[in-house]
């Protein structure tokens, strides 16, 4: 159970996890976060190139239990694409809950940008990107 | 349906929910009477369509409301008027919201408790197996997605594949997930459990072992597995009194016996194609069947790229040359540089005057223009000792082997174009002498066990033989002959029915195993799911016949590569062995052996055997024997130079056609592709008849009647249960491969039958679209295939998408026409990648195959073919029938960058990528079509019907989770394989790298044997994709429409001798 085996060890709370893993039965975890079929989304690339959990799913080390921060729409997700550099947070900034751009993210964007060779809005918004 | 009573209930329904049984029409006969007596009431113009709306019958009004009458309600009925209606919506909605209507049913995220190693869910696996096929297997690595095999590709480090596949390779994912597999073991058609057959089979293996194994026998295939061959070989010397027979109906004897026959002993033959200068073909389809096929097809095309830039993939120094002598025009002949039509019955003519042209004896009396056409191929062979190979076909006979052998031995190939090894299969015998002997000895009643393993007999033996009589009840004997026939198959098949325990079979994805490949290599044949049904393995059921009845597989195959391999560290030995495909050391060395054999001890030749006709049998180019009939993709596969599917034919060359007043009849579509009316023949040979379609095959050798076999079957599954006509019926023991006959044999039944054809039409009316020439034309003016019309580059003041600055990626793919036969491995690769639909021979009659890479053939008459230009000369028009020349070209979307498509779109469903893709957007198709109006290329396929099968649950299995499963109303096409672009793109960034070339294979690229179609970023000068483009050869189709086309070609040169006018 990696770290519940270590932490909360014994909270009821847990319950479900510890059960998990005497059983072999997998928890039903209920998605949240759900996306249309014909939508083919790549978590890891969001990621690497430095866009933050907070970003797209809010504050879920606030919340008591989760909900769809932001409404993963369409027109949404496409606002960023055609303009992602005031989401580029530095990379150890990623895991970061809490953290605001600065006065002068405009330029540090660009700069992440630049340096993370960023595709172009035309590339980022072709349909293909993201629908096949 | 269950018959629960109706509660009672006030209809305050809406209307719309009216139960079916509740209309009701009463059948009132036309008062004509009444119509009359209304027309005389009537004043004025009246207009009217039939007699039933003139008399304004109250029933027939109602009919006309309805869109389909007398099968649905009607969605319009009157009854509840439109306030109503909407007052009852209102209301139900208002109830709806009350449980929760607006949000989906939950999905739910279930993580591994304990996650594979290696595993991240989203992300495939590939692992490395083998397919058996015959005396060889082809190395494989089979993409995995979360457990299941969605996608086979071939295993670049292993010998037979190089990383390509063939039709079969590609299409067996299919018989993993077939539907209509036997799930499990059953005697005599009553479902039984492994433990009853092992009670059974244990306690005939008692029997077995106080009588030495007397009565038992074994009928297999070819079988090539270590692992199997250790079995059965434990399981003889423990019974020995028992017997092993072969049979193996689509292989022939002839490379067996002919081996013996020149050696004295069985070898194996290992060609090294890639060395010869010149190459001839007696007869053999090398390129795409037989032992070695992918590994031969890649080597043979690496002498025939013309890349000067590419000197990693030529070898040699100049192109070389093919002749084929064939009787029927298959996809090596296709690819000759010199095609020689010629009866089956001749080749061995011919073989044996070539013999005697090098001075080793014998003599064969041949037509003069034959003997003419065969001095000039002596002298093209003399010419480069060493560096020739003479190959004879699968289904020839003994002595043409034996005698390309001699020859070969004289050219002094050996050692160079060829080599010799140990025998690949496990226990060469004579098939047809093994298969009869287990005939007779039933006959005499010495059987009294028969396990059949991986053959299907009742279907594929000769009729002579009679397999079903053996098998069955016998009324005079009052027992049956063979007290207990045990059959392990896939199917529960034509033979099945006989048995009395049938154990269905693992597929090969399902087990473990090991297999040789065409030059003795082994690899360990590795499971990717476990057996979906309760199957087992040919092992397990040999297994349990033996002392060892729970052996299970994987111990079977580690325990013999530990025996064999003594001295290592065996599990790191293991993963590296399951890691890599290929158990190291285990390629066969090339051994020596001498020639005892003189054409001159050859009988003369039976003359009077030659009829007016000659009947061939040949294996399916889709179907082989008739093992993949149930296999869906395989059967809707155009067949390389028939383009048919669905149905085979009885091939015929258009002489004897004419002769027998045999004709097509194309009743729409100018005959492009479709429907073809094809004249309905009955063939009485050998004492038996079978009725078949007659289908005219330009470039078959006069009075020759090819019997395609694999169809006709009558209990294959869904797919391939009585499609075509079964020619194992009229094919017996002594006219295996050809049976001459007199012409009255056929008969014409005056009846149409209807082929769904999907290219009946060669003619490319002079559009830019095949080019071809020779090597001399090629050398004297390089850029014979660009064209003088393409518009130039800047000359449109709209700024469209071709003027759009692609900085970065720049997607392009170069198609090698010099390299593409036709084989069909890229369709089927496609087929898989891209969840593509099978739509059945009604649709494909109405042309709506739905692949997305098609392959083209086209007969050409030199003259014009070298200039691109029509002559205006009607004969320009007819190919030469008897002996075209053909050439294949594979036509994907061609991504053009000014698309056609992409202008006519009145919802922006197809858009342009910022790489250069013509994107397809599902989700805003509307079904117009005008995309595909407009399409040049006809490359565009609309989902007319639901072709999917969303229900069958083996299905889902399968499909590739990375593409989308197209719906009714939508057009799709080619996407350059986007999702394995989108893959390579996102590793690539996150690296922060720029995609290197090579990291996207497009589906049909990495299935071409021949490595014909190239894919990569245009931008990168140094990409493989970017040489090529920039080779003299290279072209667009139809440029002149000023489309820009992504895709292009490397126009086809052929290496005609000079000395031979174009034959």
């Amino acid at each position: 159970m990696n770290c519940h085996s270590v932490l909360f060890k014994n909270a009821d709370y847990l319950e479900p996890v510890r059960e998990s893993y005497r059983t072999g039965e997998s928890i039903k975890w209920i998605k949240i976060h759900r996306l249309a079929d014909f939508v083919y989304f790549d978590h890891s690339i969001h990621v690497n190139k430095g866009i933050g959990c907070s970003t797209c799913h809010g504050r879920v080390d606030e919340m008591p239990l989760v909900f769809q921060a932001n409404t993963l729409l369409m027109q949404w997700c496409i606002d960023c694409h055609r303009n992602p550099e005031p989401y580029l947070r530095p990379m150890d900034q990623v895991y970061v809950m809490d953290w605001r751009p600065g006065p002068n993210q405009e330029e540090l964007g660009k700069e992440f940008a630049r340096e993370r060779n960023l595709r172009t809005t035309a590339e980022l918004t072709s349909c293909s990107t993201c629908h096949r | 349906m269950n018959e629960q009573p109706q509660p009672e209930h006030k209809d305050d329904r809406p209307a719309i929910d009216v139960h079916l049984g509740d209309l009701s029409f009463p059948e009132r006969p036309l008062d004509l009477a009444a119509v009359r007596a209304k027309l005389q009431s009537k004043t004025g113009k009246q207009y009217w369509r039939t007699l039933e709306e003139l008399a304004e019958d109250p029933a027939f009004e109602e009919l006309l409301h309805r869109e389909f009458p007398r099968q649905a309600p009607s969605e319009w009925d009157d009854s509840v008027d439109r306030r109503d209606f909407l007052k009852l919506m209102a209301a139900s909605l208002a109830l709806a919201g009350l449980s929760g209507c607006g949000r989906e049913p939950e999905q739910y995220l279930v993580p591994y408790v304990k996650q594979p190693d290696g595993m991240v869910p989203g992300k495939p696996l590939f692992f490395a197996t083998a397919m058996p096929f015959g005396a060889d297997s082809i190395g494989l690595l089979v993409e995995s997605h979360e457990g299941r095999p969605t996608k086979i590709e071939g295993n670049p480090d292993h010998p037979s594949s190089l990383g390509a596949t063939n039709v079969f390779a590609q299409a067996s994912i299919l018989d993993l997930y077939d539907p209509d597999r036997a799930q499990t073991v059953t005697k005599a058609g009553e479902i039984q459990t492994w433990s009853q057959f092992l009670d059974v089979a244990q306690a005939l293996a008692a029997t077995f072992r106080s009588t030495r194994g007397e009565g038992l026998r074994f009928l297999t295939g070819i079988i090539n597995s270590p692992v199997l061959t250790a079995q059965l070989e434990s399981i003889l010397t423990r019974y020995p009194l028992a017997k092993w027979h072969q049979w193996e109906p689509a292989v022939g004897d002839g490379t067996r016996e002919g081996a013996k026959l020149a050696f004295g002993r069985y070898v194996n033959t290992v060609y090294r194609p890639e060395n010869a200068d010149v190459i001839l073909s007696l007869d053999s389809d090398f390129l795409v069947s037989g032992p070695g096929n992918v590994r031969y097809m890649r080597e043979f095309y690496r002498r025939r790229k013309l890349n000067e830039s590419a000197q990693a993939d030529r070898v040699g120094s100049e192109m070389s040359r093919l002749y084929v002598v064939e009787p029927t025009p298959s996809v090596t002949g296709s690819s000759a540089d010199h095609r020689l039509p010629l009866r089956y019955a001749e080749i061995a003519r011919f073989a044996r005057a070539l013999a005697a042209k090098f001075g080793l004896g014998g003599s064969g009396k041949l037509d003069p223009n034959i003997e003419k056409w065969l001095d000039t191929v002596v002298k093209d062979l003399k010419k480069h000792p060493r560096r020739t190979l003479v190959v004879a076909g699968e289904q020839q006979p003994a002595e043409v082997h034996a005698l390309a052998h001699a020859i070969n031995a004289s050219l002094g190939n050996v050692g160079t174009t060829l080599y010799y090894t140990e025998p690949v299969e496990a226990h060469p015998v004579n098939h047809l002498e093994s298969l009869r002997e287990l005939c007779a000895d039933t006959e005499n009643g010495k059987v009294s066990t028969l396990i059949i393993v991986g053959v299907n007999p009742v279907y594929t033996a000769p009729h002579d033989f009679d397999f079903a009589g053996k098998l069955r009840f016998d009324e005079k004997l009052g027992k049956k002959k063979i007290e207990t026939v045990i059959y392990i198959s896939p199917h529960f098949d034509e033979t099945a029915q006989y048995c009395d325990w049938h154990v269905a079979e693992s597929h090969y994805l399902e087990t473990w195993g090991d297999a040789r490949a065409f030059d003795g290599t082994v690899s360990v044949v590795q499971p990717l799911i476990a057996p979906l049904y309760k199957t087992h393995s040919v092992h397990e059921t040999l297994a349990a016949f033996t002392d060892e009845p729970g052996l299970s597989d994987y111990d079977a195959v580690r325990d013999r590569l530990q025996a064999e391999n003594p001295a290592v560290d065996f599990e790191k030995f293991w993963r590296k062995t399951l890691n890599d495909g290929v158990v190291a050391g285990t390629t066969f060395p090339p051994i020596n052996v001498s020639l005892k054999f003189t054409p001159a001890s050859l009988p003369p030749v039976n003359e009077s055997s030659a009829g007016e006709l000659e009947f061939l049998f040949r294996p399916d180019p889709s179907i082989y024997d008739g093992r993949f009939a149930n296999n869906g993709w395989l059967q809707e596969l155009p067949k390389p130079v028939t383009k048919l599917t669905w149905d085979n034919a009885a091939l015929v060359s258009p002489k004897t056609a004419q002769k027998l007043d045999l004709t097509h009849t194309i009743p729409s579509r100018g005959g492009e592709h479709g429907q073809v009316l094809s004249d309905v023949i009955d063939i009485a040979l050998s004492g038996s008849k079978v009725t078949a379609a007659a289908w005219i095959l330009p470039g078959q050798a006069e009075g020759v009647v090819v019997l395609p076999l694999g169809y006709g079957r009558k209990k294959a599954g869904y797919a391939g249960t009585n499609k075509g006509f079964n020619a194992y019926v009229v094919r017996t023991s002594n006219t295996l491969w050809a049976a001459p006959a007199p012409a009255g044999v056929i008969r014409k039944t005056g009846n149409g039958y209807p082929m769904a054809c999907t290219q009946y039409h060669f003619n490319m009316e002079s559009r830019h679209i095949m080019m071809t020439a020779t090597l001399e034309e090629y050398r004297k003016n390089p850029n014979f295939a660009k064209s003088e019309e393409t518009p130039p580059e800047n000359d449109s003041l709209y700024k469209g998408e071709a003027e759009f600055p692609y900085k970065r990626d720049k997607w392009a793919m170069s198609i090698d026409l010099n390299s593409c036969n036709g084989c069909n491995a890229c369709i089927i690769a496609c087929q898989a990648e891209n969840n593509i639909a099978v739509v059945g021979k009604d649709q494909v009659m109405r042309a709506r195959e739905m692949h997305w890479i098609r392959v083209d053939r086209y007969y050409t008459n030199t003259a014009s073919s070298a200039t691109g230009q029509s002559t205006g000369d009607p004969s320009e028009y007819q190919p030469a029938l008897e002996n075209p020349e053909t050439f294949f070209q594979p036509v994907p979307c061609q991504q053009c960058e000014n698309a056609p498509c992409e202008e006519v779109c009145p919802v922006g469903a197809t858009v342009h990528s910022a790489e250069g893709l013509n994107d397809m957007v599902y989700q805003r198709c509307v079904g117009t079509r005008y995309c595909s109006n407009n399409c040049p290329y006809k490359v565009r396929r609309f989902n007319f019907l639901r072709f999917q099968d969303w229900e069958t649950p083996q299905f889902k299995l399968m499909r590739n989770p990375e593409v989308t499963v197209r719906s009714r109303g939508v057009m799709e096409k080619c996407t350059y394989c986007v999702q394995r672009i989108d893959r390579a793109r996102i590793e690539a960034d996150k690296k922060n790298q720029p995609v290197a070339d090579g990291a996207i294979v497009t589906a049909c690229a990495q299935a071409c044997p021949a490595q014909a179609i190239v894919f990569g970023n245009a931008n990168d000068p140094n990409s493989r994709v970017a040489k090529l483009r920039a080779q003299q050869r290279n072209y667009q189709i139809m440029p002149e429409l000023n489309t820009r086309a992504r895709t292009t070609y490397l126009a086809a040169v052929r290496n005609p001798n000079s000395e031979l006018d174009n034959a």
